[in-house]
């Protein structure tokens, strides 16, 4: 173990580099359902502007923690999230918090697509419309233009927007659902899994335009892909069972992790 | 190359090809050391036929070094290396590279040799066969460290690397008297010369091989303001 590495709770975390702020910080998070418990005590701070990746074996509780950050777990009946999670400083668990806002600065998207079944227009507008975001049709269609750029997708539907959302390709709807997220301009964007039913250009196109999304949010993203994490990513974080066992920059949980589960899982060794 | 991580890979072929990789390496080693041992043995035994031996079995070292950048780049393509299998295939890369640089060099000293051969013996072949004992035992110990994973003897060469300038520093001056005295060494003397600069390098080869060594199995890089010898402005 070298020893600029620190160890709290059993997570070994990496010296951060550079100094980013810190958007989103968890303390002491557990999570239950029911009576098992899905996550025991994860701190973690997770910087702005900057991509961070989930990784872990199947189970090990990315998604319950991703749902932590903009409260899905309420939704969940069985749930039940104790610790402390801020948002800029802010107790997101507060009673004071509205969750449906909340969803508004936290973005999500999922591992399928699941676009609304609306036209191309309407999925990406559904959002400013109910935050009530434009006060004219004019900055509606705007918002709904740029957004879609954002995404790099305009040129593609720029032509078909009352088309249904669900008429386009896998990746095209994965775009779509990452316009809507945008829509709203939240401040972090949680992205399960987001290429796993995507082909190489389509696995592409999305990790360029996380890569551009980095300039002005915080992206968490969850994968299963090694190098995916590896292409995406400045910091990782690595789950198992339930436990944060390593956190640092994403070249050096690559390179040189630390913790012997972390190795065998980065390496496909028997864990 | 024994690694941090022991256990093997979910797919086994993956393990093997990395041993594989590992034992190349050491092989390529082997055959390396025992070149520059049989350069110094063909000074000290004024043997010329040895000499022309490890000139010819330096071609060898050539094609183990392909092998391996071969095996490498089919690994990194398929495989897609991470930590310390990443560690391991670009220490071997590394390795080879030096290896290959090592034997180029006793082939050197060989040619050299049954130049000398031609010549009276000159008395500071001892003092060019001691320094070449110690960058061999360097050589040695590295390859040790390579195979064995244990950094220590790494380390050692890595920190004592500036014995081996103080042992040229020395020869360089001796050899310039020698042949300032007597004009007709002059020819021999230079020849000395280059085998004691060429042995120098094999030493700083094995330096960086302590460094690879280091590296692929710590995961950190050794600090490069490593501690130099007194420099007497020789080239
Ligand atoms: N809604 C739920 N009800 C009960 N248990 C759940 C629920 N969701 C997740 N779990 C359990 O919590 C643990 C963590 O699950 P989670 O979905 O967070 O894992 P994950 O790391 O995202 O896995 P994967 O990579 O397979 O998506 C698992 O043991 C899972 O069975
Ligand atoms: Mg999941």
């Amino acid at each position: 173990m070298a020893e600029d590495a620190n160890v709290k709770a059993g997570t070994v975390y990496h010296p951060a580099e550079g100094n980013r702020k810190v958007k989103v910080a968890a303390s002491g998070v557990d999570v239950f359902y029911a009576d098992k418990q899905a996550l025991h005590d994860v701190s973690v701070e997770i910087g702005d502007r900057a991509v961070t990746a989930f990784i872990g074996p199947s189970g090990c509780g990315k998604s319950t923690f991703l749902r932590c950050i903009n409260r899905m777990n309420d939704t969940i009946d069985t749930a039940r999230v104790s610790g402390s999670i801020r948002i800029d400083g802010e107790e997101i668990n507060d009673r004071s918090v509205d969750p449906v806002l909340l969803r508004a600065r936290v973005g999500m998207v999922f591992q399928k697509p699941n676009p609304f079944p609306k036209s191309i227009f309407d999925n990406v507008a559904y959002g400013p419309r109910i935050h009530g975001l434009a006060v004219s049709k004019d900055e509606l269609d705007s918002i709904v233009e740029t957004s879609l750029k954002k995404a790099g997708l305009w040129d593609e539907v720029a032509d078909r927007l009352d088309q249904p959302g669900n008429s386009l390709s896998g990746g095209q709807q994965q775009r779509l659902v990452i316009a809507r997220a945008i829509a709203v301009n939240p401040e972090v964007i949680l992205m399960d899994e987001p290429c796993s039913a995507l082909d190489p250009i389509a696995t592409a196109r999305i990790e360029e335009l996380i890569d551009e999304l980095r300039e002005n949010y915080c992206l968490i993203i969850v994968t299963h892909s090694m190098a995916q994490a590896a292409r995406v990513s400045q910091m990782t974080a690595f789950f198992h069972l339930g436990h944060l066992v390593e956190f640092g920059p994403t070249e050096e949980i690559f390179t040189n992790p630390r913790d012997r589960r972390t190795q065998d899982y980065i390496t496909g060794r028997f864990g | 190359m024994t690694t941090p991580v022991q256990g093997h890979h979910i797919v086994r072929a993956f393990s093997e090809e990395l041993e594989q990789l590992t034992a190349s390496v050491a092989t390529m080693g082997g055959l390396a050391e025992s070149l520059v041992s049989d350069a110094l043995d063909a000074i000290a035994a004024r043997d010329s036929d040895l000499a022309l031996d490890v000139i010819q079995r330096d071609k060898r070292l050539d094609t183990l070094q392909r092998d391996i950048e071969r095996q490498i780049i089919r690994l990194l393509a398929l495989r897609q290396p991470l930590a310390s299998d990443l560690r391991v295939c670009i220490a071997a890369l590394k390795i080879a590279a030096d290896l290959e640089r090592i034997g180029d060099l006793a082939k050197n000293i060989a040619r050299r040799t049954r130049e000398l051969n031609e010549a009276e013996p000159l008395a500071l072949s001892k003092s060019i066969e001691r320094m070449g004992r110690l960058v061999q035992g360097h050589l040695h110990e590295v390859l040790d460290a390579y195979a064995s994973g244990e950094i220590g003897g790494a380390l050692g060469v890595w920190q004592r690397d500036d014995d081996v300038d103080e042992h040229y520093n020395t020869l360089f001056r001796e050899l310039l008297v020698c042949m300032a005295e007597d004009p007709h060494i002059v020819g021999p003397g230079a020849h000395l010369l280059f085998i004691a600069k060429n042995l120098e390098r094999v030493g700083d080869h094995a330096t960086n091989i302590a460094e690879v060594v280091h590296y692929a199995v710590t995961g950190t890089e050794l600090l490069a303001d490593r501690p130099k010898g007194g420099s007497s402005g020789t080239p």
